[in-house]
């Protein structure tokens, strides 16, 4: 009990700030990629201490209560995850998280706000099967929900569920707001939604969407890092490796209409799911 | 006993009543007092044996027996002349050939001195508790509703007296259906309710598409009718003795016995709760007055669809049969979800819903796993409150705002701020973590994971949930989308229709907290006592639960806060200038209304297209089922 | 310690103008002078933007857009009117339907001259709008905390 709780405060305390210098090595490598020298690998920091500076300016007071929730939420998912709680509390937790946030984005009631909000909903739906299937997965691979005893399971659940983990990496794309697949709201400037989702958050209220993702961040590249948590280092490796990949794909590739994300994501889910817990089923 | 017959008997005879009484403040009273001494006697009927396990009751059959074929014959008489008259010749001949496969059982089931004609078990008390006290408040909002339905709908001829007998018929019914261990009992009853259902959604007889919808709903549930008759030929055929005609006795005897009748019922009730290939019917219901959908749903008719299938779940277990009747409910979880998508009227999302949630209902029972009932009776109970709540402020909001679209309730939160927040609650408890849906749902899926080949359910169930996300939730976001503070319109909403509509959402609040209390008295003995042991969610999880409903209650607090000192700004409509109630200056002056829409993606997830699908699909495999069967005869 | 300047982000609008300094800001952002280096990021969206550069003159059109777009940006803000257009009118300044520079609409805190002002001057005059935004903030901070 008390190495759960320990986890799950290093978490809520720590993740901002790794996902802070995640956040920032991607922008800096996306720089890189463009030829450019980049912001300091601490502007994740900054800009969400700024937003804190700024005026507490919202289009109507209703708002900030959905996104403080999301923010709890979201805290609270990742910190379930950390601390070894049954898998599918956290993926339902995460899904009542981005619920408070599309319903935030609802609430402002401005046409840019509103279609991030839909936009978001059909991500949402896009990701939701792959999630609940990894969950299945590593049930039939451990016998298990608690992420607990999947990380200590003794062999490499890549090995069983290798499938499920190409599926996760998949939906990674769209969880992270990456391109192709940054339609509800992106962090590259101009685009044909304004800023979408988040259109109408300003000031603190947009700080707690910035320090969500973060923890969002985090909370993911832990998702992935359990394929291989009998292997911590090299699951590591894989983690660096599968965001370094994100990043390639964000600077390369353009975005994609909503059914291309819903078709690619749920065939993805549906041939990694079907094929791999069939045979973990059949053997 | 008396409980139990008390129960069945005296919404009857208050139906006869009703059916006397005029329009007035008398018969109003009088529907609130009946509704009132029923949800009493079903809160009596939980204390007394709440803890007593299954307890059967000695009634005499042989008259009560004849008294009901008169009557099954009477109905039948009734059907045919309705259906003569309108030229239903199906309809007609359906009801025919029913009737002479009961007659003809009957003849070969030589009348035992049939004991333990009625009985209770948890779940029966359960199901007891949803129609005694939902139904009930169904009943009392009936009251305001009816009323206004009436002034709305001038037109129409007022029979209202009728109107009211029938649903507490339909409630009499319904208690009979779940507290009979005789099947030829469980039977009547359940062709009672057919029988009401069919008048109900007729309600409005001079409309032409009304009555075709009810013709449609008596049809097919006449073909599961036919179903459950063919049971009884089996029985007589096989054991003219008619021990087997005692529910107890035929699920006592095992899968080798009893698979055949299981399956025959599990068809019959497949159609009672609307699964594909025949959910059109439940669709086509919405026609009626809305407290009659709210019935429907929630604590009749497609509950006794479930409840029997539940009911024969042990012998499914593992079995051909139980898993084509699962991948029978879980295809009509995810297609009727997704054609949920599609719909902007509001009384339609909530039929899928309905649809949908009945499947998984079914695609649990059919697992027939501990687990899986355990999901599944759950699912039940929270299904019908959120269902009846969602129903009954639809039906508010409808009278007020004249429309049952999603798109027309867009800022409803500010315009009827209270029922909107009943609304709110009803759809958070139909989908979303911690409240109860979600619970169930985690329990579904631990139960088909358990299953053998239970990982195609999953699949199904992955699909199914994400879809249901989807479209709970642009509703939700059309609720809450205020974009100023309009004229109140909650001014002239009935007592009667507050009178329901407040204990619903307490109850739904109350159920969600008290979960683990429900699950430990009531579900975890019915299951013990079957299976010999049971699921439950574990402590660890338990906590995480309560953690979570109480974070959700304990949010809305921070509004307190955030109301505070905050900058308005204006929203922004392209740098254009906009008022507060949203109109922007266009080009060339002019001002215009923002107008936003939700995506109904019709295009993916129409109506026709899945339906299709889903029934072509459930019928392959009904079709293999009941091939199954007769080869099973045969052989 | 103030982060506002190291993360000042940028709306850009484009009033009555030739679209000459329009392209120049948007060089600033290219490999060759990389605004992202201070952090700053053009975000097309007045709620999250903290400096408004405005390129052209203002005509009727485009008046009401740009009081509309400055009222939407959250306090501390500073408007930077880029190009000789922006601060004066420029050569447009007697057509019949300019009003003139920025000034005459929301007001401007710095003043880059050129026609068009160069990607140089116009990084020089965001950073020397950092500071004014810096001390705007300081205020700001000295009202709120009294
Ligand atoms: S200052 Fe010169 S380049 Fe800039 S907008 Fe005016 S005319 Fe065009």
């Amino acid at each position: 009990m008390i190495t759960e709780i320990i986890f799950a405060v290093g978490f809520i305390i720590l993740a901002p700030f790794i996902g802070a210098l995640i956040g920032g090595m991607d922008r800096k490598v996306t720089a890189r990629m463009q030829g450019r020298v980049g912001p300091p690998v601490l502007q994740p920091l900054y800009d969400v201490f700024k937003l804190f500076e700024k005026e507490k300016a919202v289009v109507r007071n209703e708002v900030n209560f959905y996104i403080f929730s999301y923010l709890i939420f979201v805290v609270f998912t990742g910190a379930l995850f950390f601390s070894g709680s049954d898998i599918l509390l956290v993926i339902f937790a995460l899904t009542l998280a981005h619920a408070f946030l599309i319903l935030g984005a609802y609430a402002t009631t401005s046409p840019y706000s509103h279609i991030g909000a839909e936009r978001e909903l059909l991500q949402l739906m896009a990701v939701e099967p792959m999630l609940i299937l990894a969950a299945a997965g590593f049930y039939m691979a451990t016998g298990s929900f608690a992420v607990k005893d999947i990380a200590l399971w003794p062999e490499p659940l890549f090995m069983t569920i290798p499938l499920l983990f190409v599926g996760i990496v998949f939906v990674l794309t769209i969880k992270l707001r990456k391109s192709p697949f940054d339609l509800a709201t992106s962090h590259h400037a101009h685009q044909e939604l304004v800023k979408g989702l988040t259109t109408e958050f300003a000031g603190p209220t947009l700080g707690m969407v910035e320090i969500a993702h973060l923890y969002e961040t985090v909370f993911f590249l832990g998702l992935v890092w359990l394929f291989f948590a009998s292997m911590p280092w090299v699951g590591l490796l894989v983690v660096i490796v599968v965001y370094f990949l994100e990043i390639l794909i964000d600077n390369t590739t353009t975005r994609v209409r909503w059914q291309v994300m819903l078709r690619s994501a749920w065939l993805v889910a549906l041939v990694a799911g079907a094929i791999n817990l069939g045979v973990l089923a059949l053997l | 006993m008396e409980l139990l017959v008390f129960l069945i008997l005296f919404p009857a005879l208050a139906a006869l009543v009703f059916c006397i009484l005029p329009n007035g403040r008398l018969r109003d009273t009088i529907v609130v007092l009946v509704s009132a001494i029923i949800i009493a006697v079903t809160l009596y009927l939980f204390v007394m044996f709440a803890g007593a396990g299954t307890v059967y009751f000695d009634i005499e059959s042989g008259m009560i027996s004849q008294i009901m074929t008169g009557l099954e014959i009477i109905i039948s008489a009734g059907l045919l002349y309705l259906a003569a008259k309108y030229r239903q010749y199906l309809i007609a001949g359906l009801v025919v050939v029913q009737l002479g496969v009961v007659l003809y059982a009957e003849s070969l089931i030589q009348e035992t001195a049939a004991l333990n004609n009625l009985f209770i078990d948890p779940f029966s008390i359960i199901m007891a508790m949803i129609i005694g006290i939902i139904g009930s408040l169904i009943c009392v909002y009936s009251v305001g509703y009816m009323r206004d339905y009436h002034t709305h709908h001038a037109d129409m001829p007022d029979k209202r007296r009728w109107f009211f007998a029938l649903l507490f018929v339909f409630l009499a019914a319904m208690f009979g259906v779940v507290f009979s261990n005789n099947l030829f009992w469980l039977f009547f009853f359940w062709e009672v309710t057919t029988l009401c259902s069919f008048l109900l959604i007729g309600y409005n007889w001079g409309d032409e598409q009304t009555r075709k919808n009810a013709f449609w709903a008596l049809l097919l549930n006449l073909v599961g009718g036919l179903g459950f008759a063919c049971t009884f030929a089996w029985i007589g055929l096989t054991d003219p003795s008619g021990g087997l005609i005692m529910m107890d006795t035929l699920l006592a005897a095992g899968p080798a016995v009893a698979m055949i009748p299981a399956a025959l019922i599990g068809f019959a009730g497949l159609t009672k709760a609307a699964q594909m290939p025949f959910s059109s019917w439940l669709v086509g219901a919405m026609i009626a007055p809305t407290p009659v959908s709210a019935l429907l749903h929630s604590s009749t008719m497609v509950k006794a669809g479930v409840y029997v299938i539940v009911r024969f779940a042990p012998i499914y277990n593992v079995t051909m049969v139980g898993y084509l009747i699962s991948l029978v409910g879980g295809v009509t979880f995810l297609l009727a979800s997704g054609i949920a998508i599609s719909q902007s009227n509001a009384k339609k999302v909530l039929a899928y819903s309905t649809i949908a949630n009945l499947g998984l209902v079914v695609a649990c029972a059919g697992i027939g796993s501990y687990a899986a009932v355990w999901a599944a009776i759950l699912l039940i109970v929270f299904h019908a409150i959120a269902k009846s709540l969602l129903f009954l402020s639809v039906g508010t909001v409808e009278h007020k705002i004249g429309s049952r679209d999603i798109e027309d309730m867009t800022g409803l939160l500010g315009r009827m701020p209270k029922v909107a927040v009943m609304m709110i609650i009803g759809i958070a408890g139909m989908f979303l973590a911690p409240f109860g849906m979600l619970i169930s749902k985690w329990a579904a899926l631990v139960a088909f994971l358990d299953a053998p080949y239970g990982f195609i359910l999953v699949l199904l169930l992955a699909f199914g949930s994400a879809v249901t996300v989807f479209f709970w939730t642009k509703w939700l976001g059309k609720l809450i989308e205020v974009a100023w503070k309009p004229e109140p319109l909650e001014v002239k909403i009935s007592n009667h229709e507050y009178g329901a509509l407040v204990p619903l959402t307490v109850l739904m609040v109350a159920v969600c907290i008290g979960f683990p209390l429900l699950s430990s008295y009531l579900v975890v003995p019915y299951v013990f006592g079957i299976y010999g042991m049971t699921a439950t969610l574990g402590q660890a999880n338990m906590i995480i639960m309560v953690m979570m409903v109480f974070m959700v209650l304990v949010m809305p607090l921070t509004l307190l806060h955030f109301r505070k000192d905050r900058k308005i700004l204006p929203r922004y409509v392209g740098g254009r200038p906009a008022t507060s109630d949203m109109h922007f200056k266009g080009s060339i002056g002019v001002q215009r209304p923002v107008a936003l829409g939700n995506y109904y993606l019709a295009n993916y997830f129409g109506e026709q297209r899945l339906s299709h699908i889903g029934n072509g699909v459930c019928i392959a495999f009904i079709a293999l089922m009941l091939a199954g069967i007769l080869l099973g005869v045969i052989a | 310690m103030s982060y506002i300047t190291k993360s000042p982000w940028i709306i850009h609008y484009d009033g009555s103008s030739c679209n000459g300094c329009d392209i120049e800001v948007l060089a600033c952002l290219t490999p060759l002078y990389d605004l992202e280096r201070f952090g700053i990021v053009n975000t097309g969206n007045p709620k999250h933007a903290d400096v408004f550069l405005v390129t052209g003159g203002i005509n009727a059109q485009s008046e009401a857009v740009v009081k509309n777009t400055y009222e939407q940006m959250p306090d501390p803000k500073v408007v930077v009117a880029v190009g000789i257009c922006a601060c004066t009118g420029g050569v447009f300044r007697e057509c019949y339907n300019i009003i003139g520079g920025v000034d005459k609409v929301i007001p401007v805190d710095v003043y880059v001259p050129g026609c068009a002002a160069r990607p140089e001057s116009i990084i020089d005059g965001v950073v020397r709008a950092l500071g004014i935004l810096e001390e705007k903030r300081a205020k700001m901070a000295e009202k709120g905390g009294k």
